[in-house]
């Protein structure tokens, strides 16, 4: 009789290894994140190696193809010291790919846990709460119907200068794009975390929740929020692709970032000119960013499997 | 009931659940489903009341509605001396410990994304003040008390059976000392064999630890087995509430005669003695109920008084209430 409780009480290992044995056995998902790791330790640590600054003009330098190109003829320009080439101002690729990343990651992460955010939040309280869901969700409607690239612009225009009066050039226009893109791109994940939760709530454990008076804020945290992690790990892992893209697009309206600041979309966008002559300008930021948020995709796909209590150990 | 010493529990007068239904492009309301259309009924300390009738008849929303886990449309509810019918959700809170629930589905009843210590604790989390280890010996104690093995605290219930699952939703049901349990169908979503165990220790449980159930079910021999009494709904109304012997025994009502006569007969030689009472027709829609008695459409004893005149519910014997034109309101039986 003593013993019993002993053995219950006895913890049992840590819930997270079952998770990460579970991550472990999806290939892609490992795979993503060892790729992830590699992307952000290139663009952290390797301007640290690759000591070369990247908006540093060298005209007489320009056009280096990268040092691969030397396979197919020796008449072509290639350099060691440029392993991927020069533009046509004759800046280092290989380091305008390192800092344009870093911007590229910081905004796509910022801006995705931003819009994954509004979105959930907007989202259950709309699904829970039936006296809000008309009027998030028309609002929902409502931002949905503006067209998004417009609004982006008019709020560059009108608030790019205080903000970078107030926080400097770059921590100014970071907080702009990141806030334009997220405060555009939360309506998807608001309707499907709605919808989710709407159908979640009609569950009897939903119900048996409230026969054991569990208030609101409890509900949602403890039985709602779990339930819908899925699709919200899903549209987030979309997010984050869209927030990367979308700020290319805005760089390549030129309402993103300074010009001389590297971003992979604005090399992307700078180097599609001459797309024919040179097309390694386009395909290393192109694979960057296409890579990442591959990578990204599968990494969510392992952590959904991951966190399923129902796929876990089969 | 009269000479009995028993002192009602529970005790729900008037009960009505009308949901509302709208249609339209203005989403106006046109219309309500009456579910729970007028109940009165008393639950005795220590007795369990059974709750039958047929599917959609509004058995689990009384259930459901006499928890107040939903906001009812009017009626009395009196649980333990204290009136719930129009308290506040944020008050009614405090009162949860001792009012309880068993859920129909084990599988639908208990969070995928918790562990079966996490589930059962959750009641423990929301209204006392004990320690981790408190809670997780009291979690141990009531998964001895329910049959569960300590050593599975830390599963997730797809690792279950469902008659394990049920288990689990029993102690869930258990951890704060309840005095009344309100059982929707526990063993509607079990097999035969699984069905058997699980009423035998709803029945243990009441005998140790003093419980009152309203036990919801369609399967007559069931509540036959485990019920005190048995109420029958037929259409959002109780037809007919009386003490289990005499039901079965001698139903009053025209509709608990049909539904007694469904009840499968084991013994093949009286099985084809018995004469089957086949009701014609569908049960009514509950949107659109119809005039005078409920059931007038399908009763094979139907008069003319019935299609306009709704029978009221009244003690026809001690302790025998039903709802019916054939028994006038004098205590004696005219047929």
């Amino acid at each position: 009789m003593t013993d019993a409780p002993l053995s219950a009480v006895e913890k049992p290992r840590n819930q997270w290894w079952d998770v990460w044995a579970q991550f472990r056995t999806h290939k892609g998902a490992v795979a993503g994140l060892c790729f992830l790791i590699f992307i952000t330790l290139f663009v952290t640590v390797g301007p640290i190696l690759w000591d070369v600054d990247p908006g540093k003009l060298n005209i007489r330098n320009k056009n280096v193809r990268p040092i691969y190109m030397g396979l197919f003829g020796s008449d072509v320009k290639v350099a060691w010291a440029n392993p991927m080439g020069t533009d046509n101002l004759g800046r280092d690729i290989m380091a305008n790919i390192m800092a344009g990343g870093r911007v590229s990651l910081a905004v796509g992460w910022t801006a995705m846990i931003l819009a994954v955010f509004l979105g959930t939040l907007i989202g259950v309280f709309a699904g829970y709460f039936k006296r809000l869901d008309g009027l998030l969700m028309r609002f929902t409607d409502l931002v949905l119907a503006l067209p998004l690239l417009p609004l982006l612009l008019v709020m560059m225009l009108l608030f790019r200068d205080p903000l970078r009066a107030t926080f400097g050039p770059e921590n100014g226009i970071f907080i702009l794009i990141v806030t334009g893109i997220g405060i555009t791109s939360w309506m998807q994940t608001a309707r499907i975390v709605r919808g989710d939760v709407m159908a979640l709530k009609e569950r009897e454990f939903v119900l048996a929740a409230r026969s054991i008076g569990t208030p609101a804020r409890r509900m949602i945290t403890r039985h709602l929020l779990p339930n819908v992690m899925s699709p919200i790990m899903v549209s987030a892992t979309l997010g984050l692709a869209t927030a990367i893209i979308t700020e290319s697009a805005l760089s390549f309206l030129g309402l993103g970032f300074p010009s001389d600041f590297p971003t992979w979309g604005k090399i992307l966008f700078d180097s599609v000119d001459r797309m024919t002559a040179f097309p390694e300008r386009v395909i290393w930021p192109g694979l960057a960013i296409s890579l990442t948020v591959l990578a990204v995709n599968y990494i969510g796909d392992g952590l959904r499997d991951a966190l399923d209590p129902r796929i876990r150990g089969q | 009931m009269l000479d009995s010493p028993q002192t009602p529990l529970v005790s729900v007068r008037d009960l009505k659940m009308h949901f509302p239904i709208h249609a339209g492009l203005l989403r106006r309301r046109v219309g309500e489903v009456k579910a729970v259309d007028g109940v009165s009924f008393d639950v005795m300390e220590g007795e369990t009341l059974g709750l039958v009738g047929e599917s959609g008849c509004g058995k689990s929303t009384c259930g459901r509605a006499v928890l107040r886990l939903y906001d009812i449309t009017s009626g009395e509810i009196t649980i333990d001396g204290a009136e719930i019918g129009d308290t506040s959700q944020s008050k009614l809170r405090k009162m949860r410990p001792t009012m309880q629930m068993v859920f129909q589905d084990p599988q639908a009843s208990l969070n995928p994304r918790m562990t079966v210590e996490a589930i059962i604790k959750e009641p423990l989390d929301e209204h006392t003040k004990l320690s981790e280890s408190e809670k997780r010996e009291k979690v141990g104690e009531l998964m001895d008390a329910v049959g569960l093995n300590r050593q599975f605290a830390k599963r997730y219930p797809q690792a279950f059976s469902g008659g394990q699952r049920q288990r689990i939703g029993i102690a869930r049901a258990l951890a704060l000392n309840p005095k009344f349990i309100v059982c929707d169908e526990p063993i509607a979503a079990l097999d035969v064999s699984i069905q058997a165990q699980v009423v035998n220790l709803l029945e243990d449980l009441q005998e140790q630890l003093g419980l009152t159930y309203l036990f919801i079910s369609h399967d007559l021999s069931m509540v036959r087995h485990i019920a005190t009494r048995v109420a029958v709904m037929y259409l959002g109304k109780i037809v007919e509430l009386a003490p289990r012997e005499e039901l079965y025994a001698e139903p009053l009502h025209p509709y608990t005669r049909a539904l007694l006569s469904a009840v499968p007969e084991p013994d093949p030689s009286l099985a084809t003695s018995n004469e089957r009472i086949v009701l014609q027709g569908d049960v009514p829609s509950p949107a659109n109920p119809p005039e005078g008695c409920n059931f007038c459409t399908r009763c094979p004893s139907v008069m003319d008084i019935c299609k306009t005149v709704e029978p009221e519910y009244f003690e026809v014997a001690p302790g025998r209430f039903t709802a019916c034109h054939l028994y006038q309101n004098t205590n004696d039986t005219a047929d």
